[in-house]
Parts: structure tokens; C-alpha cells; sequence
């Protein structure tokens, strides 16, 4: 009895319906603590004193480069539970993360390296950071590739999970072992225990875009995820209810 | 022993032994993928400066660069042959451990394919300048390093194994995977020819190479069944 709303979530009508009606309390919020967090970064936070201007590009580089690694979890989970279940949705999520994924972990590169000319003098350092930001950026593109190399969609969802779940396992091992290097990045402020290393004035914000930019993940995988759905059971009858539905 | 485990020892080693007796028999086919290695490296001195305190700065990246894509072009050879006539569905529906059978395929892959590249390595090593002391930990590195490449390499090789034309593919899946293998292994090749210790990324390649022995032959058999559904 506790499993009904689970397998409830895996038919697609229902998940469906379910994405129409969630979107919005996704959307909405995201607009508004980006709104928020855009005001009080770019406008009340105070200057830094060594970067100047320079350092509120972080209120849009962090938080995309901790979706870029969020997006990356969320997509082996549910790649996962399409596995083991055979949940058709689940796949369906998962394949909706991807592109997102990979969007992030690109505007995450691309402010990084307008962040790294002024403060390290140079767009591109192998800085463990940014490098395996750059390798996640490529396993984004390999789980992509593998998905539109293979025609069978069932067997593209089971083939690429497999593919996330080794990539979930391998990420941590790639992320240390790039550390290895010297680093010039500066090292974690936000996620350090203890007492946060920046002033409230520029921490809010700062966890105003975090929370804003996760909410635009939910409200843009809801609707991805409705796209996917649609796009797999296009012969469906409950299609065109659900549409007029709408 | 159980009686089980009895008859899986005896499968898997009919296995490996079938798959050795092929290989021999096309001998050329096995040897690819280390003549591919030898040239690769030998492009690196036409292309930079020839002197032989230049080449010992890049010769572990020479080595490792070259023993990563020669182990990406030898995955061809794994999977490909048993998919077309059939001997991989028998695998699978012989009775026995899908995963065992595939890492004692993977193994004879190894045997055949990153055995001779560690073996022809120190040659390569000393064209490049590496001094004879550091023999040794490059062997040892290599040796370690193979090993890693071909479980990690194999997922792919299982993935993409009902596509017709996979590699470019396969090297966008694998190198990404592999490159955990790539920074320790350059680095422990690295002090070794500097005549430091190595014994730290040793370890971390070791500790690499045990834990891709211990997941890849679950994702390897998830991998090669749904390609061959």
C-alpha cells in the first residue's frame, strides 16, 4: 500500500498532470529569488576588496556550477530508478537532465574563465576546478551521444543509465584525482563548515541565486520532462485528453 | 569448493582458453594495437625537439597519452567478433555468472593486448631518455594502469556494442572515465623518471585498478545485455 504513490508516479499521465500543475511553484519562486538575489548581488553587496566589481560574476558561476554537479546526481538517480523499476518516466527524467546538465556546467566554464581574466590574468587555467568541470562538461556529451547514437529508445534509456550510474561512481574519483594538481582557485567559501569566510551582505544574495537557480532547474526539468513524455507516447490515447486538458 | 563454483572455474577457463586460441590464430589482429603505441610515440620527437633531456620531460605524458588511445583502439577487438556470430548470447545463456565470464573475457583482452604494450613500454621509455633506474616503477605503473583501462574500457566497449560504427563514440565515453587512470599513472612515470618516490600514485593507480575490478563486471554485464536484447 505504501508503493502506490510510487508506481502512481511512474505512469505517465499521471506524471504528466503532475508536471503541469508543479511547474509553476518551480517557475515562479525561481524568477523571484533570482529577481532577489540579482538586486541585492549586483546592487547592495558591497565591492570585495581585493577583486573590486569582479567577484559578483560568482553570483552567477556558483550556482551554476553547483547545479552542474547536482543535475549530474539527480539524472544517475533517476536513470537508476528507471533501471531496477523499468519506470518509463524515470528514463524520461532522466533524459531531460542531460541537456540542462550540460547547459550549466557551460555557463559554469564560460563565467569561470571571464572570472579568471581578471583575477588570474588568463581565460583558461588547469586549475582542478575548472578542469573537471570540463570533464564533466564531456561525460554531459557522451551520455548525449551515446543516447542519439542508439535508434531503439528503450534500449538508448537502459544503455545510457548504465552509463550515469558509472559515470556517479567515477565523478568523485576524477574530481580528487584532478586535484592533485596545484591549485590557483580559491578554495570553497560558501560550503565550508563553521562560520561562513564572506559577509552576510554578500552571502545572501549568494544563497538567494542558489536556491533561485535550483528552483529554475525544477520548473525547466518539469517542463523538459512533459516534452520527453509527450514525445514518447505519441500514439497514445490519453494524449489528446490530457491536451484539451490544458 | 561448491560444486558451482567448480563448474564456474571450469567455464571461464574454457572461456579464456577458447579466446586464447583464437587470438593466436590471428595473431596480427592482437599486435595492432602495439605496433599503434610504438608509432605514436615515435611521433612525439619528429614533432618536438629531438634531444634527450627535452623528450624525458614528456615521456610520461608520451607513454600514457599513447597507452590510452592504443587500449581504446584494441576494445574493437573485444566484443566485437563474439557479437556478430553469436558466442555472446551463449555466454549469457549458459547458466554461469554473466559477470565472471565477461571479466575472464576482459582478462585474456589484457593478456593480449596491455601485456605487450607494458612489456615494449621500457623500450619506448628509453628512446624517450628515461633513465634505466626508472624502469621499474614505469613497468609497474603500466602494469597497473592497463588493467584499469581495460575493465573501465570494456563498459564502454559493451555500451556501444550494437552500434555499427562506434569510435569515436567509445573515446568520447571512455577517455573521461579514464583519465583518473591518466593523471596517476603520468604522475608515478613521471617521479620515476625524476628518481623519486613513487609509491603514493602507485598506491592511488592500485587502489583505481581493484575498485574498476570490483563494479565494472556488474555495469559490463548490464551493458553487454541490453546490447545484445
Amino acid at each position: 500500500m505504501a508503493w502506490v504513490w510510487f508506481h502512481r508516479f511512474g505512469s505517465p499521465p499521471h506524471f504528466y498532470r503532475l508536471a503541469r500543475r508543479l511547474a509553476p511553484w518551480f517557475g515562479w519562486p525561481a524568477l523571484i529569488l533570482c529577481v532577489a538575489g540579482l538586486i541585492g548581488g549586483l546592487g547592495l553587496a558591497p565591492p570585495d576588496y581585493q577583486q573590486g566589481d569582479g567577484f559578483r560574476i560568482i553570483y552567477v558561476h556558483a550556482p551554476a556550477a553547483w547545479l552542474s554537479l547536482m543535475v549530474y546526481v539527480v539524472m544517475a538517480t533517476s536513470a537508476a530508478v528507471g533501471l531496477i523499476w523499468r519506470m518509463n518516466v524515470a528514463h524520461a527524467v532522466a533524459a531531460s537532465c542531460a541537456p540542462i546538465g550540460a547547459s550549466f556546467t557551460a555557463l559554469a566554464l564560460a563565467t569561470g574563465m571571464l572570472y579568471g581574466r581578471p583575477m588570474w590574468g588568463t581565460y583558461w587555467e588547469w586549475d582542478p576546478r575548472l578542469t573537471s568541470e570540463l570533464l564533466l562538461l564531456f561525460l554531459y556529451l557522451g551520455y548525449m551521444a551515446l543516447r542519439s547514437a542508439i535508434d531503439d529508445v528503450a534500449r538508448a534509456d537502459r544503455a545510457s543509465a548504465v552509463l550515469a550510474i558509472v559515470g556517479v561512481v567515477d565523478v568523485p574519483i576524477i574530481h580528487y584525482s584532478v586535484i592533485w594538481w596545484n591549485s590557483l582557485h580559491q578554495a570553497p567559501t560558501v560550503m565550508k563548515f563553521g562560520r561562513p569566510s564572506m559577509p552576510a551582505s554578500m552571502l545572501v544574495p549568494l544563497l538567494l541565486m542558489l536556491a533561485g537557480f535550483t528552483f529554475y532547474f525544477g520548473a525547466l526539468l518539469l517542463t523538459r520532462a512533459r516534452g520527453e513524455i509527450l514525445r514518447r507516447e505519441r500514439n497514445a490515447h490519453w494524449i489528446s485528453a490530457a491536451l484539451e486538458e490544458s | 569448493m561448491r560444486a558451482s563454483r567448480v563448474a564456474f572455474i571450469a567455464a571461464a577457463a574454457s572461456l579464456m582458453g577458447r579466446d586464447l586460441r583464437l587470438a593466436l590464430r590471428r595473431a596480427g589482429d592482437s599486435l595492432l594495437p602495439v605496433g599503434f603505441f610504438i608509432v605514436v610515440t615515435t611521433l612525439y620527437p619528429l614533432a618536438l625537439d629531438p634531444s634527450l633531456s627535452s623528450l624525458r620531460d614528456i615521456a610520461p605524458a608520451a607513454l600514457w597519452v599513447g597507452a590510452l588511445l592504443s587500449s581504446l583502439l584494441a576494445l574493437d577487438l573485444l566484443f566485437r567478433d563474439d557479437a556478430q556470430d553469436g558466442a555472446l548470447e551463449q555466454l549469457a545463456l549458459c547458466g554461469q555468472s554473466f559477470a565472471g565470464l565477461l571479466l575472464a573475457k576482459t582478462a585474456v583482452h589484457w593478456l593480449l593486448t596491455g601485456l605487450p604494450l607494458v612489456l615494449v613500454a621500457p623500450l619506448i621509455a628509453i628512446t624517450l631518455g628515461a633513465p634505466y633506474a626508472a624502469m621499474a616503477g614505469i613497468l609497474a605503473a603500466l602494469l597497473l594502469g592497463t588493467v584499469a583501462l581495460s575493465l573501465i574500457g570494456a563498459v564502454g566497449a559493451g555500451l556501444t556494442l550494437s552500434l555499427r560504427r562506434n569510435g569515436p563514440l567509445l573515446a568520447l565515453l571512455v577517455l573521461p572515465l579514464a583519465v583518473p587512470v591518466l593523471i596517476f599513472g603520468a604522475r608515478a612515470t613521471a617521479l620515476a623518471v625524476q628518481g623519486e618516490p613513487i609509491a603514493a600514485p602507485l598506491y592511488l593507480l592500485a587502489a583505481i585498478a581493484v575498485l574498476f575490478a570490483t563494479l565494472s563486471p556488474w555495469a559490463l554485464a548490464a551493458a553487454v545485455r541490453i546490447g545484445l536484447e
